[in-house]
């Protein structure tokens, strides 16, 4: 199947003729703009792509996508997509799922496949709620979250979605947002075109059941000083006028205020260091406490070989070293014939 | 002396030790070399679910019951001909199934103190007179042993783990087994990497054959003619490699991937060993991080357009439950093989059991039919597996097929088939013709109410398909309730007509008509043939039907059922086809349930058949 195009395809090739069915408002919306807009960027032909999801408002995605699409159970599309990649390497394969589906029901299917680094493209929309079951908590819920589960606040612990893929060894971390266009499209292309398991937290804003969750990193007025948008080879500064840096401190991060220039002591973004990489997943201090959060391609190891492509080489090692006839393999080493 | 020579149709053997005493190895090499030598052959083993059990304990036995015959031979058998008990644990938890008269061998070294104290044995039996009704062999075996062995150098805890290779070799002279196929095997197992223990396994080996000719045995040497087999090439299979065999041979044949996804259970792991030895032969082995994940695997390989199968046990079976319901609702070709043992929990993971019928058939949410076939013995799980992919991939349906402990393990004389002599296997892959104006109807279904399958990177029949109910032939997502009593129908409907292309049941053994008429599945077929078979020989009117196809059912069983005038089902569970028949054909089946771990008796079958037709 030749990744070749008769004509060039724009976004809109990329999508259904179904009705788009998510709430007004929903963040979900500028998610699915932004990955057709990618898609069309990448000019990936439609047939070699496949979505696939797990249950929950945010696993509807595929049904609005014009290309393949499997809408599966509850926490499960990293299962499905394992086999689907396994035999089938030449697909473009997506798995949408949210913060309930891929990290609560689905949390073990998710930190194997990361272990396993198939070459997929996970997309994580966290809203930090259940939306489609009307408003639960789920396990990236804020302690003190009133909810219909939780009507007296929850006292549960929140997961921090980008340090447990870190540290179930994806080769690809970062985190975005559903309300900067320009920055999730750029975090999504990268994602698409990383070669083994891409994981992508998306900060998405539910306008039902928990809205303005991410406001603190999304709106205007207090962004600049609680995003931190790290990008390779460039210090890490943030703040209204840029007037803030990170600097490390043996393992410690500080931050500091610049008076004038970039001192040389500024933590400089390293995408490919798994050390510094693990500190930056660890900042998830509240807004308002002094520390940003990291948005961007936190960490990216395009080096170590995809599951698949270790298995097709043992497939083709071994195809040469054995035969493959399938009578002598029914035979066996100990057979006998009566005439 | 020369030795009295006994011409006999068959033999039972047991061999019974610790679970490091190497019977399950033994039995297995006499099972083969008897197969070699022509016999028919069916094999039991039975062993402890822990790895190395206490040693000497009741409960740390391990055996393997080998039966060879000249005729054809369906079960392991219900009683034994020569025991072989390596100590007294062996001898006490055997001792049951020797015939009066039958041969005891035994290992001297196994009745110590400490061996009776742990068989709790007050007295020793080797010396009470207790086992004065069998002909007794016993065995120094460490003297033995160590004699053969002595210019070796090897240790003494080495020297004792080898001794069933004199026993081995014993038995090959008392029952005329030709001793260069054992040597043949023997070498093979071991001289890669352990040339040293290949050649005093070989010593011993030919020290136990020679020790059968010198020492002067009060007992006759046995020929077991052949067996009437007809032509073609054999070997020895066991149900879990007939298993994989015929998943493999169907992939090949569809001219398709065999995508296998296992997660570690007893008794099933095997086939996820023998696949992932397979790669060459196109098989896609994944050990999954639970079984979801194994069938949901699976999926994702169908959706990609190749097979996918995997196998678990009742534990891991639950655990798919969801995930059939997903293969049913996107009608995708998949195969679950349910090894069942016996339940429910941990249950007894090494024991045979056939008590996930119901979950087979019904265990799903919603309305979700499913192909239900079971393998009948370990040679025909191959048969079985094929079918269940062939089904499978015809009518775009995950199929399920029942296995348990007793064919898993168990081994027969197999006649391989010539895989162009097995029927075709065609996908109903996507064409032109199922679209429409252009467009591509996913759930148009064909005359057999099957969908097409349209798999990715086929350009232009891009689309969308997951567990919410779907539209007839657009498979758009509908929540209209007519459609979704149609589409649950329209479901229904193909797995129905299944029925229409499966061979229609015949009787397996008897009259069409009589008294009584026994109805089995799965495993139990042996025994229940055998006793069938037994009881018309002494002219008692019974007959026998033995079901493949569980879901659906042969079209004419009910027809056949009501030519009798009692049915008895014996199943090793609390009666689940015995509530089938009732409740599909309104007809008055009595079950004969055994739930024990252990397979059914050919006598407490006869017995069970004399007593019911006395009773009338």
């Amino acid at each position: 199947m030749a990744e070749t195009l008769s004509s060039p395809v724009t976004p809109k090739d990329y999508a259904s003729d179904q009705e788009v069915r998510w709430c007004p408002g929903c963040g979900d919306y500028a998610i699915l703009k932004q990955v057709q807009t990618v898609l069309a960027d990448l000019q990936i032909p439609r047939e070699n792509v496949v979505f696939i999801s797990g249950i929950g408002c945010s696993s509807r995605f595929p049904y609005y996508m014009g290309t393949y699409g499997l809408h599966g159970i509850h926490g499960r599309a990293p299962a499905i997509a394992t086999g689907l990649k396994l035999v089938r390497p030449d697909l473009h394969v997506w798995i949408i799922t949210g913060d309930g589906d891929g990290l609560s029901i689905g949390g073990n299917h998710l930190i194997h496949i990361l272990r396993r680094n198939v070459d997929v493209t996970i997309l994580l929309f966290n809203n930090e709620v259940y939306g489609l079951t009307k408003g639960q908590i789920s396990p990236t819920s804020r302690p003190g979250q009133r909810t219909p589960s939780t009507p007296w606040g929850s006292f549960e612990n929140p997961f921090n979605p980008v340090a447990l893929a870190f540290a179930a060894g994806a080769t690809f971390v970062a985190r975005t947002m559903d309300r900067d266009l320009a920055h999730l499209r750029s975090v999504l292309s990268r994602a698409a075109l990383h070669r083994g398991a891409a994981f992508v937290e998306i900060y998405q804003n539910c306008p039902v059941f928990n809205d303005g969750a991410f406001f603190a990193y999304t709106e205007k007025e207090s962004k600049p000083e609680n995003a931190l948008f790290v990008e390779h080879g460039q210090p890490l500064l943030f703040g209204v006028q840029r007037q803030k840096a990170l600097v490390l401190e043996g393992t410690v991060p500080k931050v500091v205020t610049l008076s004038e220039e970039i001192p040389p002591e500024v933590w400089v973004h390293d995408e490919t260091d798994p050390r510094k990489a693990a500190i930056l997943t660890q900042l998830m201090d509240a807004p308002g406490t002094g520390f940003p959060r990291p948005f961007g391609v936190i960490y990216a190891n395009p080096d170590r070989p995809t599951y698949e492509e270790l298995l097709s080489e043992k497939h083709q090692r071994l195809s040469q070293e054995h035969p493959t006839d399938l009578e002598a393999l029914l035979r066996g080493k100990n057979y006998w014939s009566v005439p | 002396m020369s030795t009295q020579r006994v011409v006999v149709p068959d033999v039972v053997i047991v061999f019974a030790g610790d679970s490091g005493d190497g019977m399950q190895l033994s039995g297995m090499q006499f099972a083969h070399v008897s197969a070699f030598r022509g016999n028919d052959i069916a094999t039991f083993p039975n062993y402890p679910a822990e790895i190395r059990a206490p040693q000497g304990t009741l409960a740390g036995v391990s055996s393997f019951q080998l039966h060879f015959g000249s005729f054809e031979v369906l079960t392991p058998g219900d009683t034994c001909d020569v025991l072989v008990a390596m100590n007294a644990a062996a001898l006490k938890t055997h001792l049951h199934l020797l015939k009066r008269g039958g041969l005891l061998i035994l290992n001297e070294a196994g009745f110590d103190r400490r061996y009776l104290r742990l068989a709790g044995y007050s007295e020793n039996p080797l010396t009470d007179g207790s086992l004065s009704g069998y002909q007794l062999i016993v065995l120094n075996l460490p003297q033995l042993v160590g004699a053969a062995l002595a210019d070796t150098g090897l240790s003494v805890r080495e020297k004792e783990r080898m001794k069933n290779m004199f026993v081995l070799g014993l038995l090959a002279w008392l029952f005329d087994r030709p001793l260069e196929v054992l040597e043949q095997m023997v070498t093979a197992k071991f001289s890669a990497r352990h040339p040293e223990l290949a050649a005093a396994n070989l010593r011993l080996l030919r020290a136990g054959y020679h020790f059968g000719e010198t020492s002067e045995l009060l007992t006759p040497r046995y020929e077991i003619p052949q067996a009437p087999l007809p032509p073609g090439t054999y070997r020895s299979i066991s149900g879990n490699e007939a298993l994989v065999l015929g998943f493999v041979t169907a992939a090949r044949k569809a001219g398709l991937k065999l995508f296998y996804a296992g997660y570690p259970i007893t008794p099933a792991s095997e086939v996820l060993h023998q696949m992932s030895t397979l790669l060459p032969y196109e098989v896609y082995p994944f050990q999954a991080e639970d079984e979801i994940a194994a069938l949901c695997a699976a999926i994702g390989a169908a959706f990609g357009g190749h097979l996918g199968v995997t196998a678990t046990s009742g534990p891991g079976f639950s655990l798919m439950s969801e995930a059939l319901g997903l293969a049913v609702a996107l009608e995708l070709p998949v195969v679950v093989c349910d090894i069942q043992r016996a339940g429910p929990s941990t249950g007894m993971p090494t024991k045979p059991e056939q008590a996930d019928l119901l979950q087979a058939l019904y265990g799903r949410h919603g309305e979700a039919p499913i192909p239900v076939i079971a393998a009948a013995t370990p040679a025909d799980c191959f048969q079985a597996a094929y079918e269940a992919a062939r089904i499978a991939l015809h009518y775009m349906t995950p199929v399920i097929l029942l296995s348990d402990a007793f064919l898993a393990n168990g081994t027969d004389l197999w006649r391989i088939p010539d895989p162009e002599t097995l029927p075709p296997i065609t996908p109903p892959f996507a064409t032109e013709q199922h679209k429409h104006n252009g467009t591509f109807y996913p759930y148009w279904r064909n005359e057999h109410g099957v969908r097409p399958w349209a798999i990715p990177g086929m350009s232009g029949f891009e689309h969308r398909i997951g567990g919410l109910e779907k539209e007839h032939i657009t498979g758009n997502v509908s929540y209209d309730p007519a459609n979704h009593e149609h589409m649950v129908r329209l479901r229904a409907a193909k797995i129905e007509r299944i029925a229409h292309e499966i061979p229609l049941q015949t009787v397996t053994s008897g009259d069409l008509e009589g008294d009584l008429l026994l109805v089995s599945w799965g495993s139990t077929y042996g025994a229940v043939a055998s006793a069938v078979q037994e009881c018309r020989r002494q002219g008692l009117s019974v007959s026998h039907i033995h079901l493949r196809y569980l879901n659906p059912l042969p079209r004419n069983l009910g027809e056949l059922l009501r030519n009798f005038r009692r049915i008895l089902v014996p199943e090793l569970n609390s009666g689940h086809l015995t509530q089938l028949l009732r409740a599909r054909y309104l007809v008055d089946a009595h079950p004969y349930s055994k739930i024990q771990g252990l397979p059914l008796t050919i006598s407490e079958l006869v017995e069970l058949i004399q007593a019911t037709l006395r009773h009338g």
